[in-house]
């Protein structure tokens, strides 16, 4: 084997009290695929932050070619040959493809921009991986798979000798993913380095030759990947003790009455597919699967905030027609946002002015009772322990989990009787995430129903009594009892598992 | 002892009635600012203090002030009207047809006031309709009406002057009531009814919604287009009864003239009252003690004789400061 392009030795990185990676050592030499898999959290990202210089470790060093680096910026990484393509494309919409390959590092001729050479340089790179694209058009006409292309060939030019993919495939259809691989495996053919993030594990097996999994920041395993079969993957980067940060679930019942809310044959056009969901009062219905699988279209879906081409939506039985937020909430329903920010709260609107958004019509009696405003805001702020110097303060200067229980204020002040959560513990600290946990087992206590969609799997098998996977806008199993464990969640949401019909798992 | 006691309590019965005031850094800055001005101005000249001069200054900003009422909803909730100006010209001179048109001198004003509101709301619902159902940005749709209003109000008069010989019109907008000037009268009503509006009434709160982040509102259930429209709808409404006042107080319009830089005096009351250009924040009250101190600072130009053409970079300067000072608020 050629010597490593890239060695790690013993990284780590401490944010604050938080450890986030430990002793981590690898190398990777050119020509090389490396796959990286774990959990969200489990310090991917970081990994690949200190690679790009973004980062600097806490110990460890950094070689490149055979350099050794403690702190690495930037630059010096790039100059190395160190290159990112990131989930979010940096792309300016209205320049033109050459535009963007060269932005920030133009090519000039007598000091003027020289279009001819940039363009016909474009066009070469584009040509050795093998990928038609006018280097003429204007970026915002282009697909998301011709839009990664252009950033491929964007590190090209920098002559990238050891490119990050961070999970570039969620954002493909799968003839696009095949497309990618056979550009990646053209770049590797050219002698480049390359690491590849994703969560699907099928993509990983098929593309790497080698495999790191990462959990809580910790190197589980480092090896060739003949050796791992995709259970093998699931398995190990799950693995880990639930800690006690989840009430306990009620023992399971018979439902006899008709679910709280029962979605039938729910479809939106090239999202979601024929989807079926019921939710029992008293009950936690977990939705998984990746990012982009379709669950919060789901929920959006339900709530009138997307129009639906097709399916039946019954509330305790009632066949019901909801084409608004409004008419969902009048319902009896309410939807936590995952979009806290952009989405959920009105950031420059104080606590009351916050919580009751939605219940507003409750405090007028001709005009607005503000102090009837006040003393419920006061209500919520005792019962969930929102923590807020001054309730006619902006909610922006509140924290995540504080903004959090806001928001939770917000629907409950409407007296919900169903609930649908998206990522509601989204970016907050551990103990305000304990206590909304507690708070929705209290709901349900109380005979609501809720759906909680999320992307940690741990909170959908510490708080989901039933747990639905989502992929590709179908649901792929429903998962109960004790087959509601990661790794059978992993095993469908990747794909790595599959019925040909959607079938019940468990107890 | 006792009676420090009492003072104490006293103090802070003051000074919790002063909290509850929804006073704060929005609406003091501009307020210290005018009452400033007008100490200055009071000063700086013997005849500012004179009740006709300041009867004349109210009646100055109340055609554009109330303009400016109107003006702080559409801002509030994002957008901004550049078309104020034209429409009061518009709106004028279908006024004075109107009030020609018919021969019982009564019946004519009554008329002709109905006939300002409505068509004042129409030519707000036509720049509303084209900014939500057309999404075009509130600022190209008010350029372009900008330009066909003038232009429609021009071509109807042939660029000249209506007037009119009904002989109460003038009463409405150059009357007197208390002895203040009618126009003043209905500009401080307006206020009062705009805050009522904007602060005590779901309506209000939801246009602060809609203009904070109209992704939050639209989640919230608000229908977001319902309520731009709306604002603009409003601010046609306040544009009809600016060009009652105005008409009525001149008794003919100039359809060249009329409203020319309406818009920017407007917009300039709403910036210089602490409302956010950005939406989403703003008061009324802002919007009047804004209106005001751009009347008090023209009208002390006039009377210590600084040159006209200067008076332009004065108003821009206050401008420049409001805003100012507003950015250091908000790091």
């Amino acid at each position: 084997m050629d010597e490593p392009i890239l060695r790690l030795e013993g990284i780590g990185k401490v944010f604050g009290p938080v450890q986030v990676l430990e002793n981590i050592s690898l190398s990777i030499a050119p020509g090389e695929i490396l796959g990286i898999l774990g959990e969200n959290g489990a310090g991917k990202s970081t990994l690949l932050k200190i690679v790009s210089g973004i980062y600097t470790p806490s110990v460890g060093t950094v070689h490149l070619d055979g350099e050794a680096f403690s702190a690495l910026d930037p630059i010096t990484a790039r100059r190395h040959g160190v290159a990112m393509i990131p989930q979010e494309f940096n792309l300016v919409p209205t320049l033109r493809v050459y535009e963007n390959v060269f932005l920030g590092q133009e090519l000039r001729r007598g000091g003027l921009l020289d279009h001819g050479a940039m363009r016909r340089r474009t066009r070469e790179l584009l040509d050795s991986l093998e990928v038609a694209l006018n280097p003429d058009l204007p970026i915002e006409r282009l697909s998301v798979a011709e839009k990664q292309m252009v950033e491929v060939a964007r590190v090209l030019v920098n002559d990238a000798r050891i490119i990050i993919l961070d999970e570039p495939t969620t954002v493909l259809t799968d003839r696009e993913v095949t497309v990618l691989f056979k550009v990646v495996r053209a770049l590797v053919a050219r002698g480049v380095a390359i690491m590849f993030i994703s969560h699907k594990l099928k993509e990983v097996k098929e593309l790497c030759d080698r495999l790191l999994i990462l959990r809580d920041g910790q190197q589980v395993e480092l090896c060739a990947m003949g050796v791992l079969s995709e259970e093998d993957m699931a398995r190990k980067m799950v693995g880990r003790e639930l800690s006690q940060i989840y009430p306990d679930k009620p023992p399971t019942s018979a439902h006899e009455t008709s679910p709280a809310l029962r979605v039938r044959g729910l479809s939106l056009k090239g999202v979601l597919h024929d989807v079926d969901l019921e939710v029992h009062r008293g009950e936690v219905l977990g939705l998984s699967g990746l990012v982009g699988a379709g669950r919060t279209e789901i929920a959006e879906a339900i709530m009138g905030l997307r129009r639906r081409d097709g399916g039946e939506l019954c509330i305790d039985g009632k066949v019901v027609d909801i084409r608004s937020p409004n008419q969902a909430h009048a319902l009896g329903l309410a939807y936590l946002s995952e979009d806290r920010q952009g989405k959920g709260l009105q950031l420059s609107f104080n606590v009351m002015q916050n919580i009751t958004a939605l219940s507003l019509k409750r405090y007028v009696r001709g005009l607005i009772q503000h102090s009837a405003e006040r003393r419920q805001a006061e209500h919520y702020q005792q019962r969930l322990s929102i923590k807020a110097a001054n309730l006619a303060a902006p909610v922006s200067q509140l924290s995540g989990g504080n903004q959090q229980k806001v928001y939770f204020s917000k629907l409950l002040d409407i007296e919900p009787d169903i609930l649908i959560l998206d990522e509601p513990t989204r970016g907050i600290d551990i103990s305000a995430k304990q206590q909304i946990y507690r708070l929705i087992r209290e709901l349900t206590d109380q005979g609501k129903a809720v759906i909680v969609i999320s992307s940690e799997l741990e909170e959908l098998i510490g708080m989901a009594d039933r747990v639905l996977v989502i992929r590709e806008g179908r649901v792929m199993v429903e998962l109960c009892g004790d087959d509601i464990n990661e790794e059978q969640i992993m095993l469908y949401a990747a794909g790595a598992r599959q019925h040909a019909n959607r079938e019940r798992v468990g107890s | 002892m006792n009676q420090s006691h009492n003072a104490k309590s006293m103090g802070n019965l003051v000074a919790q009635t002063l909290r509850r005031i929804p006073l704060n850094a929005t609406i003091l800055a501009p307020l210290v600012a005018l009452i400033l001005l007008f100490a200055v101005s009071s000063l700086a000249s013997e005849y500012f203090l004179n009740s006709r001069n300041i009867s004349n200054v109210l009646r100055q900003v109340s055609y554009t002030g109330i303009i400016a009422i109107g003006m702080t909803f559409v801002i509030i909730a994002g957008g901004i009207d550049l078309s104020v100006g034209s429409m009061v010209a518009l709106v004028g001179v279908i006024v004075l047809y109107v009030v020609n048109a018919i021969s019982d001198p009564i019946q004519a004003v009554i008329l002709a006031m109905l006939a300002a509101v409505v068509a004042g709301s129409l030519l707000g619902l036509f720049n509303g309709l084209l900014v939500t159902r057309g999404r075009i940005a509130a600022f190209v749709v008010t350029l372009a009406s900008m330009s066909i209003f003038r232009s429609l109000a021009l071509y109807f008069t042939d660029a000249a002057e209506v007037t009119t010989r009904n002989p109460i019109f003038s009463n409405v907008g150059g009357g007197f009531f208390l002895g203040l000037p009618i126009p003043v009268w209905v500009f401080f009503g307006l206020a009062i009814v705009a805050h009522v509006l904007l602060f005590h009434t779901a309506y209000g709160r939801h246009v602060c919604a809609v203009g904070a982040n109209p992704q939050v509102a639209r989640y919230s259930g608000i229908r977001v287009e319902r309520i731009v429209l709306s604002t603009f709808v409003i601010a046609g409404i306040c544009v009809g009864l600016s060009a009652i006042m105005l008409t009525s107080r001149l008794n003919s319009v100039s359809p060249s003239d009329a409203g020319y830089f309406y818009e920017l005096d407007a917009i300039a009351a709403v910036v210089i009252g602490g409302t956010a250009l950005s939406g989403g924040r703003g008061s009324v009250w802002g919007t009047v003690i804004g209106a005001l101190i751009l009347g008090i600072i023209n009208n002390m130009l006039n009377l210590t004789g600084v040159s006209p053409y200067l008076q332009g970079l004065v108003k821009g300067a206050v401008i420049l400061l409001a805003v100012l000072l507003q950015y250091k608020r908000a790091p």
